[in-house]
């Protein structure tokens, strides 16, 4: 094993060119437990700690640029604003300790269904910033995950950052675990509400081969808003309307059963969530302010 | 690999460090500092906790090269942290350690070296105030949770001197304990804040 | 209403009551200050000069013949001192086992189950070993596999351990049950005739780790004498020793056992792990071997609790009295014996839980099968037997229409109490008190989570995982009593050995314990300095490393060390005294007739009468002298069962504890936060309040995370391990352990130390009971099996 230490962006791109099959680790949260028990043991490991701008944010007028390291503390204590629906889900990332390290960069490399972030940068709808030496692209978050723990990135690519909507809408999410805290995801739900566009977007974490979108769910409900004018009248949501989206998101998951969760349990679970999470936001969006819709920490 | 940091405000280097290793095991089998326990090695117990550049991380998913010219106190160097902490806000009130001007000169660290510790009774020194609520309250059983929940605590204190119950617990919740259910460490950490209170006061 | 009579008094203390840091007082831990700077050594922490690294290959199938391994690439690796396997082994003996020698060192011909030790590599650096392990090649040969007691007992079964000849052969109905224990006593089909109401319940307990936060590790260094030291986490050394000596073909006094800082037990360390494959590498390379199991290895490395099945029927009159009961408690005891005789015999004869039943038929097996071994974790036997007796009782006071606490009152035993065994219960025994002061206490207030910026999700089920902002949640109440035996029962001859030494030191009077109890945590450490300077009247003592040097203090186990370790040092104590008091009349006696004629005490460093008088400075009796006293103590002696009516005076005390659990629910994700779990509990006399305190908010947390996360996931169709880690084995944190306020009685046993009570175990029996039954009470399902699971309540 070689342990590579570029001190620069520029470093770091030569050195995943010149061994692509290096595998880059910033927070280590999940290289570090691969290695610890010795399911993988990479020909050369790439250090991204010492690349000062992988940690930084750059809030603009329509996205927010987010460093692949920025921990994920950070986002929940400076970025609530500009993506709620990410600092939410920050929030129940593994432990503080872990959430001191990690960011959204290993969530995306690594593309595990499981990742904390996915559903909410689904959701809120961003691109990756890929570069290499041959060049720098935007790949849009719909076309990421490619397969289980698959992604687009180019063998010879490295994540530098997460352009993400700045939020229009409010945004929620929820993580069922079977612990209160310091849990991996049995299953895992975004929403966003994007009133400018006047679209709601969604995303579903362990319930799927990757991460995914509830589209049929997205599609329903963008219609009924639209035809029964509420984002206009902001009137309360009919029961029935939040029941459909509910269950056309519960049918989006595609899952398996584990020693997580059973398949079912985490249909079932994706459509609760789902209800709770949509009520949630559009009584923000209402803006009743009525203070049980609001989850705090 | 050759690795360089600085542990407890000491300069140190590691020869001959397996590229996979992990900081946890460069303190404990390279630097002679076994206080950071090694319970699960994949950050789902926090028993490895030590502060990197000031963050409480699990030493157990931290490369050793990533550590290269970096700062690292383990719960062996806690007790002097604290009290560098106090005198630094003494001198700089509200200054904190923001600026990072609060680390341990190389004299310092040397006269702490030269203090040690008795290892039969561990009576040498002075203990940080949530290392002395710990005792206090009975938050101790078996131990080993211990070094990995006072990295913890005396930095959620250092953050949030008055915190509340649900604070406590949310600060430690990567911290897992099995012997003591809990409690008597709640006792601890509120035993600790307010002593800590009192002893502003006093100021 | 039920008797709420208790029986007993607090134990009043003459000699020792003047002297500081004394029983009954919190003194604090003498291992604190090392345990908070980082000092303290534990088994993991042990490092020598040159040592190598031990890594054990393990087996990949459970239940397999070996055809061949191979070994010669892994030798060939730069770095590897050694590869060992069963043909290495260098004695006669090549088994270890508690009770019965059932398991092998290293596989022979077989694996029995998944992550059995087949070889051994000592290298200089774990990474090495790791890969050299890696490259010993095994051909396995699948074989049929046992998982339960269909495939374990039927007629053309694959036997476990073939030609077994271990004493329990003879009793039991096939070869691969490794005990049987029936209890019967009166007519139960009989008495079922005056039911007004019967309840059947089918009940399963799922299989629950220790998970103490230390893995097995230790060092084994070795001597010019042929010999070897070894420095090891275990809950007792002597046990560890009559089973490693005969292994390493060496006598006893030739292997030196010290006790290392243990990362806690809870039964898991009561077993042989790392110790004799660290032995067998020293030995062989010539070179001090450091072995420390990762968290995945520990899953492999240490026996679980035992899973269960238990099949109940209660019955009851209008009136509410318990007319009779019949039991069936089926134990997988996995691919070794371990304690599983032991869990037999406490789940038997504690089925009937801490109720007055006067015909029962009650039959407790357990199993040999290809799953993970299982034996010792805190309260084994009576912790599955409560969780389902529990069941039935709120089952019969629903179908009776009458409140469960007043049900459990009126059928509760107090002192006198005739057990199924046809022991009588000849110490208090508060039950009905006990559940009457969980129930008086107020109840926490509802909708804690509400405050005026919104719901606080740390405070309701899910967590920081934001599932509700108070939706779907439910609150309910449960309550759960249990009984356990305390210390070693059914006839064991279960002693401990005490050494104490008083001397002058630096011109103080100063007391030596030396005992070889495994102080895991428990704070035995902390009492025994206590019972010294309260029976000899000093306040120095000194604790000595545990080790064997000294004899036995038996296991760190079964809640009892504090009683028999205790009471050993108590009683040394005391012949310490008598010696100290037989040179002072020597010396002294013929200054003061009190020396001869009062009652003399030592206090405070001095010897006085029992009127106040000093008559001098216990500095002045011993001068330049010390004295000395090993001895051996025991406890009543206990009687074995009868194999087909399970009658005996089997046990020598018991304990009992209630709880009360307040839970909420997320009913539509089926989410659990338990809001409070009060505890009251008989400790008999707490001669350290805080460490009571402390073992029963422990037990008490243990009891919750089986009742809704903990439980190792055995593949049904493999039987493979599929959660070996703390990512998939989930142990509760402090987010999902509530507030724990604890009720203390301390009613005197006149046959124990000090009245006192163990009470280790009895906080974890009814604590899962308790928090099934207010899940049951938010949600009306009716909840068979634990722990249960998001998908259990919400039917998917």
């Amino acid at each position: 094993m070689d342990f590579l230490r570029p001190a620069s962006w520029e470093e770091a791109l030569a050195a995943k060119a010149e061994h692509p099959t290096a595998v880059p680790i910033a927070g280590g949260t999940d290289v570090m437990v691969e290695i610890n028990f010795d399911h993988r043991r990479p020909e050369y490991l790439l250090d991204l700690n010492r690349i000062g701008e992988l940690r930084e944010w750059e809030v603009g007028a329509d996205t927010v640029r987010l460093g692949a390291s920025v921990p994920y503390t950070q986002i929940m204590e400076n970025l609530r604003a500009e993506l709620p629906g990410l600092a939410l889900a920050s929030h129940t990332v593994a432990s503080p300790q872990i959430r001191n390290r990690g960011g959204v960069g290993g969530n995306l490399g690594t593309a595990s269904p499981a990742g904390d972030a996915h559903p909410a940068l689904l959701a809120a709808d961003c691109e990756v910033e890929a570069e290499s030496v041959r060049g720098s692209r935007l790949i849009p978050i719909d076309a990421f995950y490619t397969g289980v723990k698959r992604n687009a990135l180019a063998p010879d690519e490295l994540i530098r950052a997460v352009h993400i909507k700045k939020a229009d809408g409010p945004q929620q999410y929820s993580k069922v675990g079977t612990r209160n805290a310091m849990v991996i995801a049995v299953c895992a739900f975004g929403i966003a509400l994007h009133p400018e566009t006047r679209t709601v977007r969604t995303g579903i974490g362990s319930a799927a081969p990757t991460p995914i979108r509830a589209k049929a769910a997205e599609e329903f409900l963008n219609a009924a808003l639209e035809e029964g004018g509420f984002w206009d009248s902001r009137k309360i949501i009919t029961p029935s309307v939040a029941k459909q989206f509910a269950e056309l998101a519960s049918g989006a998951a595609n899952p398996i059963d584990d020693v997580r969760g059973t398949a079912s349990y985490r249909r079932h679970a994706v459509g609760i969530m789902a209800r709770r999470t949509l009520g949630w936001t559009w009584e923000s969006y209402r803006g009743t302010g009525r203070s049980s819709t609001e989850g705090v920490a | 690999m050759r690795v360089n940091f600085t542990v407890n405000g000491r300069p140190q280097e590691a020869d001959d460090v397996w590229e996979g290793e992990s900081l946890l095991y460069v303190l404990r089998e390279r630097m002679g500092l076994p206080g950071s326990k090694n319970a699960c090695e994949q950050g789902e117990c926090g028993s490895c906790t030590v502060r990197l550049d000031g963050v409480p991380v699990c030493s157990c998913l931290v490369a050793a090269g990533q550590v290269e010219g970096r700062e690292v106190t383990t719960v062996e160097g806690l007790a002097d942290y604290a009290k560098q902490r106090r005198s630094g806000e003494a001198a700089h009130p509200g200054g904190g350690c923001a600026t990072g001007a609060c680390g341990t000169s190389l004299q310092e660290a040397q006269q702490w070296r030269a203090r040690g510790t008795d290892s039969q009774t561990g009576e040498g020194g002075e203990l940080s105030p949530v290392q002395q609520a710990f005792i206090d309250a009975g938050a101790v059983q078996c131990g080993f949770c211990t070094p990995g929940l006072l990295i913890a605590a005396d930095e959620m204190l250092e953050r949030n001197p008055q915190p509340t119950d649900a604070d406590i617990r949310e600060a430690l919740s990567g911290n897992l304990c099995r012997c003591t259910g809990y409690e008597k460490i709640l006792d601890a950490v509120r035993l600790a804040a307010a002593r800590q209170d009192r002893q502003e006061e006093a100021v | 209403m039920g008797s709420t009579r208790t029986t007993g008094a607090p134990t009043k203390i003459t000699q020792g009551s003047q002297t500081k840091g004394g029983i009954g007082e919190s003194t604090l831990r003498p291992d604190g200050t090392l345990k908070v700077t980082g000092e303290f050594a534990y088994s993991s922490d042990m490092w020598h000069e040159d040592m190598l690294w031990g890594q054990t290959l393990r087996s990949t199938v459970a239940h397999a013949e070996i055809v061949s391994i191979d070994t010669s690439e892994a030798l060939a690796q730069a770095g590897v001192y050694a590869v060992l396997t069963y043909d290495d082994l260098p004695a006669e003996m090549k088994n270890y086992g508690l009770e019965i020698q059932d398991t092998p060192v290293l596989a022979h011909g077989k694996v029995r189950h998944h992550g059995e030790p087949v070889a051994l590599v000592a290298a200089d650096h774990p990474e090495t070993a790791r890969r050299a392990a890696a490259k010993i090649k095994i051909e396995y040969r699948e074989l049929p596999l046992i998982t339960d007691e269909a495939s374990a007992t039927a007629s053309d079964a694959v036997l476990v351990h073939e030609g077994r000849d271990d004493h329990h052969i003879g009793h039991v109905p096939h070869p691969n049950i490794v005990h049987r224990q029936p209890i019967i006593r009166g007519d139960a089909a009989e008495a079922a005739k005056k039911a007004d109401v019967v309840v059947k319940g089918e009940y399963t307990f799922g299989m629950q780790d220790q998970a103490f936060l230390g893995p097995e590790s230790g060092l084994a260094v070795p001597a010019e004498d042929g010999g070897v030291d070894l420095y090891v986490a275990t809950q007792w050394l002597h046990s560890d020793l009559g089973q490693i000596a005969p292994v390493l073909g060496l006598p006893e006094d030739k292997v030196r056992m010290t006790l290392s800082g243990v990362g806690g037990a809870f039964g898991g360390r009561e077993d042989i792990s790392m110790q004799i494959h660290a032995c067998l590498l020293a030995l062989r390379t010539g070179k001090p071997v450091k072995i420390v199991y990762n968290r995945f290895e520990s899953f492999f490395g240490h026996v679980h609790r035992h899973p269960a099945k238990l099949y109940y029927e209660h019955g009851a009159t209008k009136d509410g009295k318990l007319t009779h009961m019949k039991c069936k408690i089926v134990l997988d005891g996995g691919a070794y014996a371990s304690a599983s005789p032991a869990v037999v015999g406490n789940a038997s004869s504690l089925s009937v839980g801490p109720y007055v039943i006067e015909d029962v038929d009650i039959e407790a097996i357990a199993l040999y099968t290809n799953n993970p071994p299982c034996g010792a974790m805190r309260g084994f036997g009576a912790v599955q037997a409560c969780f389902a007796y529990e069941a039935q009782m709120d089952k019969l006071a629903a179908k009776l229409g009458l409140d469960p606490v007043e049900f459990r009152q009126l059928n509760a035993m107090e002192q006198g109490t005739l057990l199924p065994t046809g022991q009588v219960v000849d110490s208090p025994a508060p039950v009905a008190e006990i559940l009457r002061r969980v129930k008086a206490r107020p109840l926490p207030p509802e909708r804690q989570w509400e405050s005026s910026e919104g719901a606080d999700v740390r405070q309701l089920p899910g967590g920081l995982s934001n599932t509700t902002h108070g939706e779907g949640v439910v609150r309910g109440v449960g309550y759960a009593v249990g009984i356990k035996n305390v210390g070693f029962s059914e006839g064991f001859d279960d002693y401990s050995t005490a050494k104490v030494r008083m001397e002058v030191v630096g011109g103080e009077p100063v007391a030596t314990v030396h005992t070889a109890m495994a102080e895991v945590g428990q704070g035995g450490v902390t009492v025994h300095a206590q019972i010294a300077r309260t029976e000899l009247g000093v306040t120095q003592v000194t604790i000595h490393p545990a080790d064997t040097q000294v004899g036995s203090a038996g296991s760190s186990s079964a809640s009892r060390q504090t009683y028999v370790t205790g009471g050993a040092v108590k009683n040394s104590c005391e012949l310490v005294r008598e010696k100290v008091l037989e040179i002072g009349r020597r010396k002294f006696g013929t200054y003061h007739p009190a020396w001869a004629t009062a009652e003399l005490l030592l206090e405070g460093g001095k010897v006085v009468t029992d009127g106040g008088e000093v008559l001098g400075d216990l500095v002045d009796v011993l001068a330049g002298e010390s004295v000395e006293v090993e001895a051996e103590w025991r406890h009543r002696p206990t009687e074995p069962f009868d194999l087909r009516t399970g009658q005996g005076n089997g046990h020598v005390q018991y304990s009992f504890a209630a709880h009360r659990a307040v839970v909420e629910v997320d009913t539509e994700l089926g989410l659990v936060k338990v809001i409070e779990l009060a505890v009251a509990q008989d400790v008999g006399k707490a001669l350290n309040p805080l460490s009571v305190l402390g073992q029963i908010q422990g037990g008490t947390t243990q009891g919750l995370g089986v009742a809704v996360m903990e439980e190792i996931i055995v593949d049904p169709k493999t039987a493979k391990v599929r959660n070996p880690s703390f990512t998939d084995y989930l142990i509760p944190t402090i987010l999902d352990t509530p507030t724990i306020p604890v009720d203390v009685l301390e009613l005197a046993d006149e046959h124990a130390p000090y009245g006192l009570r163990g009470i280790g175990e009895a906080p974890t029996l009814s604590s899962t009971p308790a928090v099934l039954a207010a899940i049951r009470n938010a949600t009306g399902l009716e909840l068979n099996r634990t722990p249960v699971r998001p998908e259990h309540l919400t039917g998917t």
